[in-house]
């Protein structure tokens, strides 16, 4: 159709002055953020026109010197979590585990229920088990005495060992009506220190993945771990989402959680 | 000349019913985080009713005010029948499944993502296939829209296209357009992940792909109100348009600049190099420009009205505008609010100032005044006009009318106004839980509690609302006449082709969009390292 492309050639008034005008603001805006605002930016890497463009634009760039790298001065871990990483380990795995497990026993329990303060594994999510016994094999987590013992375990070791853990049954919740309320710092965080409710990730409110099911763990435990969490002797866990917490907890907060979360049917 | 009035009506009572719903959980979500409730003990749910209000209001709701006026303008403005009713009820089919296939997931707490998605957080696959055939329906109104025009100036060469028809399409190219950010989105990157095909995803490139929806469509959402202001106001008012021109200029300068901003809304994430961000900055400052041309036109056009009624002296005239007459009163509550949103807007467009409001809740606080109550008020205007014409029945309650649009207004500003307010002072949006026992916050305590009072004057005027409609639904019948658009000053006898087609504007908008998006999008998706795991969410996994 003639009159609808006709505004489509050069020759129309129109076209050229629209064009013109949408392509110079473009330019002009163009130099201004590419070529004339980067350079006020303290940094080598902002300076000379070509540099200036290639931050302005957002292309992703080494960091020219080590000395801008931030890097932790300890030990993180090396465990990349992505959902769905431990569905689906078959019999034969659990079956391996089981057997590993034998030496295991001693403190962690027959079927991994500790009668000794140790943590107990029965349940207890399989991307958890495997990310702790990594850690401590790493030194992203310290421990004396599980640290000797993971020296000699291989990744697949580390695996069977979750699988067959996870599959043992897990401690239920028990929370009867006659404890009383769930403290707030479970059910609601602290919110202007920061601190989410431990229920968002650890369960009751939400499940997020590599967070380690606490119901039923000795209290001795819960407190020693949120300690070390706090003064950062442990500093395993992934972008200090747990140091972040702990370090906010007072020291009441810290026995009403480990209580709370202690508790077993009788 | 109205003909497919069921059509028409279906689409704008399954609109206000969406509508009304979302409404009670705007205001449930209000009252229970304010300090007049007890902590409800789990975020979740608060997460799942912000899910399907924004869902409903955001996606649902325009979008089907946009369809219904637009086959409306199609008969109205070229005067003859729509071609395609077939598809339309198809579209509108489409609409409906769309809807109950995204909100089902969303009830069961499936899918509390919230309506941007917010990957890598990722809910049942349901909620986003929901939301595509929603998309999908709406295309094919866009489709309809562009066949009826094309029709239209087969069979009349040289003819003007009526102005209504003319930004009705722009409406739908621009819809058309910026739905691809997020289809893109949804398609190539979250279901695959919601499906369970990847664990991993580009969380950075999907907000790019978001962006390129979020802003345009809010000039979606505001097309019927702009339509309305030029076709219906001055007309309704016993006036005349002050320039036709203006008016497609206007629409045109929407159409070319409303796209390659949106990178406005990620000023404060690093994935887009601070250039583009200068750039999208710049461009969402001429956005202002489509809206001083209305704001000047329409005051101009209302103006003619209130001299031809006798109006005298140099604002003497206000008094003499009908102000009993219900478009007067949206008209001018929608103006108000326009400006004060408008001058909020300034704000959140400055590259700097933004970091200080940036996902504060005085963001909520002003899409919901320029949103909730600018835009939506003109919907309700635009109901209240057509409703006769669509029924058959007259629609006489006319202070109840008065009283709805009033409350609309006055429960819109004590709703917002303490909103923004307590952004300013740091209260962060999306938070289903503030402790306002903490003396930090224990000052916001009072403003809160105002809104959520404004919000319970929303209800009332929304059932209003609801209320004046069903009774024109059976009142007696009446004959009321054909249907309408205002007419301008200097009536249009032949405009430039420029002012009458869209390729010339299409191409700008097109091209635009590539240079400001092309690179940013270009070099993320280059980047291999950029991808990061999912976080499914959602009861019952
Ligand atoms: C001598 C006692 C002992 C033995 C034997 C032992 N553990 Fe441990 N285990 C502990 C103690 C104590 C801790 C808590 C250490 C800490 O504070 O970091 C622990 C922690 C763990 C944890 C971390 C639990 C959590 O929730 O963070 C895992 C997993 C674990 N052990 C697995 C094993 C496996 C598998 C074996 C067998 C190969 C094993 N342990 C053998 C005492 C033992
Ligand atoms: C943001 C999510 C998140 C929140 C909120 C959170 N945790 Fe954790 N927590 C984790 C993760 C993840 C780990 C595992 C850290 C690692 O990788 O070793 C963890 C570990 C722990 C451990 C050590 C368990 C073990 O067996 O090693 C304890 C105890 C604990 N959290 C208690 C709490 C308490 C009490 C709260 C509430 C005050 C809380 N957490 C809140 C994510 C969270
Ligand atoms: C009674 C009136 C209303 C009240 C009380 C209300 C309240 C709310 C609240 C509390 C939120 C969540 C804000 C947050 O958590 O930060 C919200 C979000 C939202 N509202 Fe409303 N609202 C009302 C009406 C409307 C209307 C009329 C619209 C548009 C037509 C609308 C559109 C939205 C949208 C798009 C969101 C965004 C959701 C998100 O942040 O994900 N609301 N509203
Ligand atoms: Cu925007």
């Amino acid at each position: 159709m003639s009159d609808e492309t006709a505004a489509l050639s050069p020759r129309d008034k129109w076209f050229r002055a629209s064009v013109a005008i949408t392509a110079g603001i473009a330019i002009v805006a163009a130099a201004v953020g590419f070529i004339w605002l980067p350079p006020f930016q303290a940094g080598a890497r902002f300076q000379g026109v070509w540099n200036a463009i290639c931050q302005a634009a957002g292309l992703a760039q080494p960091a020219p010197t080590a000395a801008e790298v931030v890097t932790a001065g300890y030990k993180t871990t090396g465990v990349v979590f992505t959902p769905g990483m431990f569905q689906g380990a078959g019999a034969e795995s659990v079956g391996r585990g089981a057997t590993l497990a034998l030496r295991c026993t001693m403190c962690h329990g027959a079927r991994g229920m500790s009668q000794a303060n140790s943590p107990n594994l029965a349940g207890q999510y399989a991307a958890v088990v495997y990310k702790e016994l990594r850690d401590y094999k790493s030194g992203a987590r310290t421990s004396a005495i599980m640290q000797p013992l993971v020296v000699g375990l291989s990744d697949q070791d580390m695996r069977d060992l979750a699988a067959y853990y996870d599959y043992l049954p897990r401690p239920p919740a028990y929370h009867p009506a006659s404890a009383g309320p769930p403290p707030e710092i479970v059910v609601s965080g602290a919110t202007m220190r920061n601190i989410p409710p431990c229920a968002a990730c650890h369960g009751g409110l939400d499940n997020k993945t590599g967070s380690p099911w606490l119901d039923g763990q000795p209290a001795p435990y819960i407190k020693a771990q949120l300690e070390a969490f706090k003064n950062g002797t442990r500093r395993n866990d992934i972008s200090e989402q747990m140091r972040n917490v702990a370090r906010n907890m007072t020291p009441d907060e810290i026995d009403a959680a480990a209580r709370y979360y202690s508790s077993q049917p009788p | 000349m109205l003909i497919n009035k069921r059509l028409i009506l279906a689409h704008f009572w399954l609109a206000f019913a969406g509508f009304g719903l979302a409404l009670l959980l705007g205001e449930w979500q209000m009252f229970i985080r304010s300090p007049l409730h007890a902590w409800i003990g789990n975020p979740e749910l608060y997460y799942r009713s912000v899910t399907a209000h924004g869902s409903a209001m955001a996606y649902v709701f325009p979008t089907l005010v946009a369809m219904g006026f637009g086959y409306a303008i199609t008969e109205a403005a070229l005067k003859r029948p729509m071609i395609g009713p077939r598809w339309a009820w198809l579209g509108f089919a489409l609409v409906a499944i769309g809807t109950v296939v995204a909100m089902v997931p969303v009830a069961l707490g499936h899918a509390s993502v919230l309506y941007t998605f917010y990957p890598p957080m990722i809910g049942s696959p349901f909620y986003y296939i929901g939301v595509v055939i929603v998309v999908i329906g709406s295309w094919i109104w866009v489709a309809l829209m562009s066949v009826n025009l094309y029709a239209w100036k087969r069979d009349n060469p040289g003819q003007p296209v009526p102005l209504a028809m003319f930004s009705n399409v722009a409406g739908s190219y621009l819809w058309a357009w910026t739905a691809v950010g997020a289809a893109i989105e949804l398609i190539f990157l979250i279901l695959p992940a919601a499906l369970g095909f990847t664990t991993t995803i580009d969380a950075g490139l999907s907000r790019v792909f978001f962006s390129w929806t979020l802003h345009a469509i809010v000039y979606f959402w505001l097309f019927p109100t702009y339509i309305a202001y030029y076709t219906i106001v001055p007309r309704a008012i016993g006036g005349r348009l002050y320039s036709d021109a203006m008016g497609r200029l206007a629409f045109i300068l929407f159409l070319i600049v409303s796209m390659p901003i949106g990178v406005h809304h990620l000023f404060m994430d690093p994935e887009v190099g601070s250039g583009f961000k200068f750039m999208h900055s710049v461009f969402t400052a001429f956005v202002a420009l489509p809206t001083l041309l209305t704001v000047f036109t329409i005051c101009a056009s209302v103006e003619i009205a209130a001299r031809l009624r006798g109006g005298k002296g140099a604002l003497g005239w206000i008094t003499a505008l009908p102000w009993r007459n219900p478009i007067m009163l949206a008209t001018a509550f929608s103006f108000i609010m326009l400006g004060f949103g408008g001058a909020g807007g300034l704000i959140n467009m400055s590259y700097q100032l933004d970091s200080t409001i940036h996902n504060t809740q005085w963001i909520t606080g002003h899409f919901h005044l320029i949103f909730g109550g600018a835009i939506v008020i003109m919907y309700f205007a635009i109901a209240y006009d057509l409703w006769p014409h669509l029924t058959g029945r007259a629609l006489a309650s006319f202070g109840l009318m008065r009283l709805q649009l009033a409350t609309w207004f006055v429960g819109m500003m004590v709703l917002t106004f303490p909103w923004h307010w307590v952004g300013i002072l740091g209260m962060p949006r999306r938070m289903a839980f503030y402790d306002y026992t903490d003396p930090a916050l224990a000052a916001q305590a009072a403003s809160v509690i105002a809104s959520v009072i404004g919000g319970a004057i929303l209800v009332i005027s929304g059932a209003l609302f609801i209320i004046v409609l069903i009774r024109g639904q059976l009142a007696p019948r009446v004959d009321a006449g054909p249907y309408r658009f205002s007419v301008a000053v200097h009536e249009p006898r032949r405009v430039p082709a420029a002012l009458n087609g869209f390729p010339l504007w299409l191409a700008l908008m097109i091209g635009l969009t590539v240079v400001n998006y092309g690179f940013p999008i270009a070099n993320l998706a280059a980047l291999s390292n950029t991808a990061v795991p999912i976080v499914p969410v959602g009861t019952g996994r």
